[in-house]
């Protein structure tokens, strides 16, 4: 199962290091890590996205709990949350295939943001699901450089846990 | 008025009434070194090796219940200390370990002996700091008592840049710490408590599994309240030695892999486990899914993480063990004639399968430990190294006390229990101190004999000679169809004359006959330490024996 996880920690040199030091160590996997500052400028949020069992999710949390410097931890609900991750895909792309790339990302309510002569950038923010399938269908015309940000998401309504 | 970084940092130690530091000097350090010259409030023992002053401050704290302070240069200084923290983080031991740093200036410039050690330290500290500038040493301070010796206790370090040393600011020691992310949870949730005294109440075969929790929030009182209210027995694990006396009947002494043979049936037959400041460490569960397969789990402990950990749990309780004890003890009806089955089946259990050993014509080693109980008369702090040696003197001194017992649990560190045997002698000057060795761990921090000559310190250090690293040896003789590779120590040097040559008294005791006047009359030394050098059965085995991977109930006894 994967968990998106956020957790607020202080703004501290090392703080990362801990967070990210704690999974490896204790062999959690991480399948992205987005780090920001936040509404208040002596906080910033990590979002990871793991995956685990209920038990390993616990221990997870629990462990962050342990850092000093982690000040709150939340498990994101995936249907009640807004979920986005960033990209930026450079196709090749020609006189001919341009049009086709554009209809395509437009499908996506994706941009394009640069056109050169054998290439074009497509800026993408939607959920990793969405984000993957555009890389899938892009693939055909050649992708030669792809960048994510990871994860980021935050609880929908008035909760401000996440 | 305003003074130095180094000034604030002896006067913040000072404030969290430190009156002892371990350490070792360098460039980096060499401001504090100049503060603590002529400083008369805190008292600075110079260890030989940094190894050395990490372990006696981690022995002075497993002693006193006190955070135990060293202090470290920078780069291979620091390095050195990292044995040491890892010791004390795995067996959750309070420490300050104030590094130097080289300024700031060069930090991050590959320059002369820097090492970054909060990055190294990170696994294995409860927290660290880099500190950059004078200011900031006043609150780092008072933060790092206040984590390494609240909640779950632990390591913390302090790496100081030498300029933040020098530069001089106003100082105020800070009344109050801020860390609105560390707030343990003392109080047990009320309703949990209950719920585990519903638990305790139906059960008909309760056994209370006691740690180092017990021994760290200084539970041993109410431990002992709760086990004679319920009249059901008590097993520890290594790190919880000393938190119920072993001379009650109640007392089932240790479990686990070297466990008393009672203790591993009554943990596979109980219906309810009560596991108090434990953490089901794979030395003490064996195979974990045959671990107390009939039992329900009750767990106390104050830190969230450990609960469920490794084994499911019916009632868990976060909180400190002292005072959910309390509350547990309160909720329990004084009641006649509880368990009377149960602890008459544990009574079968002890007549049948007691600790024992054979006896033939060599030292046995086991004989040896029984002998240091008896002349001390139970009274003594036993500080051990890794080994065989090490199991022996859990298994056949009686403990009764809490903070008499001075080990490496988690991490099983060789080297430990000699430069720890120092800090605890200084921490209580009065009692007699151990350091149960082994002839293959002795010689890992035996540099640490010039400390305590020079310091005259009355330590009685036995060393178990058995011309083995005993401990590999047996596991080599077991599963690995006794191929000794790299175990045999028949070349050690002459231990007695080591220690002459540090202005030590020693003695060699090679006759089974000689052993108790030997140790009679190391106890009549009193200006300084003594070794004496016992060459006991070279290839005696530790039982019980669990094979690592079966359960408790495989163990091999004989
Ligand atoms: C620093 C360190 N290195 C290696 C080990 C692995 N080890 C565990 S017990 C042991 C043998 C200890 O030998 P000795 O001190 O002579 O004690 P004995 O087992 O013979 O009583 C070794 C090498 C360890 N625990 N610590």
């Amino acid at each position: 199962m994967k968990h998106t996880i956020s957790a607020i920690v202080e703004n501290k040199p090392g703080v990362l290091h801990r967070v990210v030091g704690l999974f490896s160590r204790r062999g959690y996997n991480i399948d992205s890590l987005a780090v920001g500052t936040t509404e208040k400028t002596e906080v910033s949020r990590i979002t990871i996205v793991v995956t685990g069992d209920d038990l390993v999710l616990e221990q997870i949390i629990k462990q962050l709990y342990k850092q000093i410097d982690v000040l709150e931890v939340f498990d994101l609900p995936q249907n009640e949350s807004i979920e986005r991750e960033l990209a930026l895909i450079k196709v090749k792309a020609n006189e001919k295939t341009r049009n086709e790339i554009a209809q395509l990302a437009e499908t996506f309510n994706a941009r394009i943001v640069d056109v050169a002569e054998e290439t074009v950038i497509i800026e993408v923010s939607l959920e990793k699901e969405k984000v993957e399938n555009l890389q899938k269908l892009l693939e055909k015309f050649g992708i030669q450089e792809l960048v994510r940000t990871g994860k980021i998401a935050i609880q929908k309504g008035g909760k401000n846990n996440g | 008025m305003k003074i130095s970084g180094a000034q604030a940092l002896i006067e913040s130690l000072k404030k969290e009434g430190v009156e002892i530091v371990f350490g070792y000097p360098g460039g980096t350090v060499l401001p504090i070194y100049d503060v603590l010259y002529g400083e008369k409030a805190i008292k600075h023992i110079l260890p030989r090796h940094e190894q050395g002053s990490t372990h006696a401050a981690d022995g002075y704290a497993r002693v006193t219940g006190k955070v135990g302070v060293c202090i470290a240069t920078s780069g291979p200084g620091a390095t050195n200390t990292i044995t040491g923290i890892a010791t004390a983080f795995m067996d959750s031991i309070p420490m300050v370990i104030i590094t130097g740093q080289v300024a700031t200036p060069l930090i991050g410039r590959d320059s002369f002996q820097e090492a970054d050690i909060t990055g190294i330290t990170q696994p294995i500290t409860k927290h660290n700091y880099l500190v950059k500038t004078a200011e900031e040493i006043p609150r780092v301070i008072k933060e790092a008592f206040y984590i390494a010796s609240t909640g779950r206790p632990g390591p913390v370090v302090v790496d100081i840049a030498k300029d933040a040393q020098v530069n001089k600011f106003d100082f105020k020691y800070p009344d109050k710490v801020n860390l609105p992310g560390y707030k343990p949870t003392l109080k047990g949730d009320p309703e949990q408590v209950k719920a585990a005294a519903k638990l305790i109440a139906e059960s008909k075969k309760p056994l209370i599994y006691a740690g180092g929790g017990v021994i760290a929030s200084g539970a041993a009182a109410e431990l002992t309240e709760f086990a004679r209210k319920l009249n059901t027995p008590v097993t520890t694990t290594l790190m919880g030695l000393g938190a119920f006396p072993e001379t009650d009947k109640l007392a089932l002494q240790m479990l686990g892999m070297h466990g008393t043979a009672f203790a591993n049936y009554a943990v596979q037959e109980c219906d309810l486990l009560i596991a108090v400041g434990a953490r089901f460490d794979d030395r003490v569960t064996g195979h974990l899914p045959s671990f107390a397969p009939k039992a329900k789990h009750i767990q106390i402990d104050i830190d969230p993480a450990e609960i469920g950990k490794n084994v499911r749990i019916d009632v868990p309780i976060v909180g400190d063990v002292k005072q959910t004890l309390k509350e547990l003890n309160a909720l329990i009806p004084v009641k006649a004639g509880r368990h009377l089955a149960w602890l008459k089946q544990i009574e079968e259990w002890k007549n049948k399968f007691p600790l024992s050993y054979k006896k033939n014509n060599f030292i046995k080693p086991q004989y040896v430990i029984e002998m240091i109980d008896e002349v001390t008369k139970g009274e003594a702090i036993i500080c051990t190294e890794v080994g065989q040696h090490q199991m022996w003197a859990a298994q056949f001194f009686k403990f009764t006390k809490p903070r008499t017992w001075v080990s490496s649990g988690g991490l099983g560190t060789m080297g430990y229990g000699f430069p720890a045997s120092i800090g605890a002698q200084f921490g209580r000057p009065d009692s007699t101190v151990f350091n149960i060795a082994g002839d293959g761990s002795i010689q890992m921090n035996i540099q640490e004999l010039a400390t305590a000559v020079i310091h005259k310190l009355p330590i009685k250090i036995v060393v178990l000679n058995n011309s083995f690293l005993g401990m590999v040896r047996q596991w080599q003789e077991l599963i690995y169809e006794k191929r000794y590779s790299s175990t045999n120590l028949c070349n050690n040097p002459d231990l007695v004359k080591i220690a002459e040559a540090y202005g030590a008294k020693a003695m060699r005791i090679t006759d089974q006959t000689k052993v108790k006047a030997a140790l009679e009359e190391a106890m009549k030394i009193t200006d300084g330490p003594v070794l004496l050098d016992f060459s006991v059965d070279k290839e005696e085995n530790v039982l019980p024996f669990v094979p690592p991977g079966q359960a408790l109930n495989e163990m091999i006894i004989d």
